[in-house]
């Protein structure tokens, strides 16, 4: 499992960042976590309100940053069964 | 995995009954606020209200703790309500739309839409390439910082709702002007040839959709946090500076070196407030203080705007889509419209 933070690198893309590895953390799943930091790239994915959360290529949240909690209930629904 | 939230979303009859009590417990504190500090420094350490530096220390408690209230139920209530609109749906409401129209839509959507500065590219990128018209864009990234809900909710709160009106007016009216004279120098060759490559892709998600009411509110608290933790200490400079102006500087002593019939008053203030960079609530209170001792609103306001519409960390995050030249163009035409806006209403409301 491939998941992206995008984000220019504000305090809020930070704190996703963090809460995105806690989740992961918690889970005990293999997934790679990066930093998307181009703005080109960013768009690519037709996100506007940064920071935003992608999972395997699909974007499940933007605008916002989500609870750990909520994260990991966002990974689980993208695993595969 | 069969993972579940931790919380189970409370019910509707549980939010009311916590927002109530939390109203409630503002208001008592609030209310308490008016009288704690007298009854302390005066009463219980017996200092005397005519004393000099008791009367500034007492200015500065009480200014603290009530800026510090206002600023938390604004914060929410603004978080809570902008939590609905997005910057998404802002640009499906402003797509199609022509010059003109759309540059008075687009400084309208700006003071609604949640916005943080890390978010101006982003936007500005998604707006163009989707076929918003660059003056419209424009008008939007101006009144977006300008026009500020928090601004506009400690304006009413300290000053009443003449002068939040005349902020409110003339910020809308800096961005509509500034945005309309921008699309129509065509300035769409100083923009980095990037954006308009950039593609966009289709799953973009409305951030504004599908959240609980729970959400909504636990955003809201975190906003709070996130903005006192950012700017208390500006907020303590900002209040030390207005409890020593307060109590330390003549009355009238600026009506009579930058009063309403000052040549250079507006100027300077604006010139003192662009490489100053505070979010409006940090600079509230010296605000308060400067119009006390007779420095006039149109200064203020012309001061506030731009400390919070033209700041440096912005526009070096601007330069990144902006060639120098459009970057030169929106500093030198909103920056005039402020100073317009700052002479007008020293006169209007002299």
């Amino acid at each position: 499992m491939i998941i992206k933070v995008l984000g220019p690198g504000c305090t809020n893309c930070k704190n996703l960042e963090r809460v995105t590895k806690e989740a992961v953390a918690e889970l005990g799943i293999d997934a790679r976590i990066e930093k998307v930091e181009d703005y080109a790239e960013i768009m690519g994915y037709g996100v506007m309100s940064t920071p935003a959360l992608v999972i395997d290529e699909t974007v499940v949240s933007s605008g916002r940053v989500p609870k750990v909690a909520e994260v990991r209930a966002l990974i689980s629904a993208a695993a595969p069964a | 995995m069969g993972q579940v939230l931790d919380r189970v979303p409370s019910t509707r009859r549980g939010q009311v009954v916590t927002l109530t009590g939390a109203a409630i417990a503002w208001i008592g504190l609030y209310w308490l606020n008016e009288h704690v500090w007298d009854w302390l420094l005066y009463g219980a350490l017996g200092l005397h209200s005519t004393d000099r530096v008791t009367e500034t220390i007492h200015f500065f408690l009480y200014d603290t703790a009530k800026i510090t209230l206002l600023l938390i139920g604004i914060i929410f209530v603004v978080t809570v309500l902008r939590s609905f609109m997005s910057v998404e749906r802002t640009r499906a409401l402003l797509g199609g739309k022509r010059e003109g129209v759309g540059n008075v839509m687009a400084a309208a959507l700006g003071v609604i839409t949640p916005f943080c500065s890390c978010s101006a590219v982003p936007a500005f990128i998604g707006f163009v390439a989707a076929g918003v018209p660059l003056g419209v864009t424009m008008s939007f990234l101006i009144a977006s910082p300008m026009v500020n809900e928090i601004a506009i909710g400690m304006l009413f709160s300290l000053f009443g709702l003449k002068v939040t009106i005349v902020y409110i007016a003339a910020g809308l009216v800096v961005a509509i002007v500034a945005g309309w004279i921008l699309g129509r120098v065509h300035a769409e060759r100083w923009v980095e040839p990037f954006v308009f490559e950039t593609r966009l892709g289709g799953q973009a998600i409305d951030p504004a959709a599908g959240l609980t009411m729970d959400q909504r509110i636990q955003m809201g608290v975190e906003e709070v946090a996130t903005i006192l933790r950012k700017i208390w200490p500006y907020l303590l400079v900002g209040i030390g500076l207005g409890a020593v102006i307060h109590g330390w500087v003549p009355t009238d002593f600026f009506t009579t070196y930058a009063g309403p019939g000052s040549t250079f008053g507006v100027l300077i203030a604006v010139a003192i407030g662009i490489p100053l960079y505070s979010n409006a609530a940090g600079i509230m209170p010296m605000v308060q203080a400067l119009y006390e001792k007779g420095l006039p609103m149109g200064t203020l306001l012309a001061f506030m705007m731009a400390v919070v519409a033209l700041s440096l960390p912005e526009m070096i995050l601007l330069r990144r889509v902006l060639k120098p030249q459009l970057l030169a163009l929106f500093i030198a035409v909103v920056g005039t419209g402020i100073v317009a806006i700052g002479y007008l209403f020293n006169y209007l409301l002299a």
